[in-house]
């Protein structure tokens, strides 16, 4: 019976640990239904074009917020690990814009040359 | 002696070492950067994308008229539109929107497993991670109807030129525009769909352990912590992989 002795030592020490609520997941949950319902209804109702595009890309962002932040727990995470996540994210975010931006000049270059 | 110990006092900051600065397992660190390495990799695969679809033209006229053609990049909506059951109806993103519903609530089934892990609650856990590998098969279900639905392609095809119809789509053809649609469509959603597949592995893992007893005996569920941050991102990559193929 030492086992289960040693069972209820650890229960009790888990129990006292912050415990997230089940009210906050649900809440996220619904979050990200409505963004992701938001996004349908601007799919339909507004014509194609690079407002309706940087709209996507806004509710992406908020959703990526919201699963990253609570789903995954990094809100309640200590700083340093938020920045040490962040950092390199933002970083790569900039590689992402740059590496389009860039690779359009160059690839239309590359094209126009062999035209 | 007692004068080299008053030399040798042990330091004690935050990052001399004998703690956890991050406040986290070394696990779940590793957890968290694989995952920001995995980032890099959907990254590049965006990237590829919007190169790709930059370099064809963007089709001009009204979305009413539009065609399947090899001349511009086809609209999203055009081209996913089927649905199972409903063979040749026009329900444009209607099955994407199911898909991503049925990431979404496995991911909420995903948290709910792990904040039942931190109660210590064996017979929660056991239920969450049963319907998150529920839900996870369902995505995987839907998206080898899809595969197949754009690999056999629809009933009007593609009328080329010379008057032969393409149907469907594969590496080399694509009835529903540029061949490097096709081809970006297999390798974005068929990482994506790998990523679920292993997800759903290591769910059936963490599962077969929570059944025995392994993490109650000791005496944390962690591991489900870990699979769950792995989930979670999986469905981070849905949500990107939607917005930047299916919406944009």
């Amino acid at each position: 019976m030492a086992s289960h002795a040693h069972h209820t030592d650890e229960f009790d020490e888990t129990a006292n640990l912050p415990k997230p609520q089940t009210a906050v997941i649900w809440k996220t949950f619904f979050i990200l239904c409505g963004l992701t319902a938001i996004e349908f209804a601007f799919a339909f109702m507004m014509d194609a074009g690079s407002l309706r595009n940087a709209i996507f890309i806004g509710l992406t962002i908020f959703k990526a917020f919201y699963i990253v932040g609570e789903f995954m727990h990094l809100k309640h995470e200590t700083k340093g690990l938020i920045w040490a996540v962040l950092i390199p994210t933002v970083l790569l975010v900039w590689l992402l814009v740059a590496l389009l931006v860039e690779g359009t000049f160059y690839g239309e270059s590359v094209f126009n040359y062999f035209k | 002696m007692s004068q080299t110990t008053t030399f040798e006092q042990p330091n004690t900051g935050t990052w001399d070492g004998g703690n956890e600065p991050f406040k986290a397992s070394y696990g779940k660190l590793m957890m968290w950067f694989f995952l920001l390495s995995d980032a890099f990799t959907f990254a590049a695969f965006l990237t590829t994308y919007g190169l790709a679809r930059h370099r064809h033209h963007a089709y001009e006229g009204t979305p009413e008229a539009f065609t399947f053609s090899t001349q511009w990049w086809p609209i999203p909506e055009k081209v996913f539109n089927a649905f199972p059951g409903f063979h040749g109806v026009d329900w444009p993103l209607a099955f994407v929107a199911l898909m991503t519903m049925i990431l979404i609530l496995s991911s909420v089934t995903m948290v709910l497993a792990v904040e039942a892990g931190h109660r210590m609650d064996k017979n929660d856990v056991q239920k969450w991670l049963l319907w998150t590998i529920l839900f996870g098969s369902m995505f995987l279900g839907c998206q080898a109807w899809e595969w197949t639905h754009f690999i056999s392609g629809t009933d009007e095809g593609m009328k080329l030129a010379n008057g032969s119809v393409i149907h469907g789509a594969n590496l080399i053809v694509n009835q529903y525009g540029p061949p490097l649609f096709a081809d970006l469509f297999f390798f974005i959603t068929g990482f994506h769909g790998t990523h679920v597949f292993s997800g759903v592995v290591l769910l059936i893992m963490i599962f077969i352990n929570t059944v025995n007893g392994v993490y109650h005996r000791r005496g944390h569920y962690e591991m489900v912590e870990k699979v769950g941050l792995y989930w979670h991102f999986v469905d981070l990559v849905w949500v990107f992989v939607f917005t930047f193929f299916y919406l944009v």
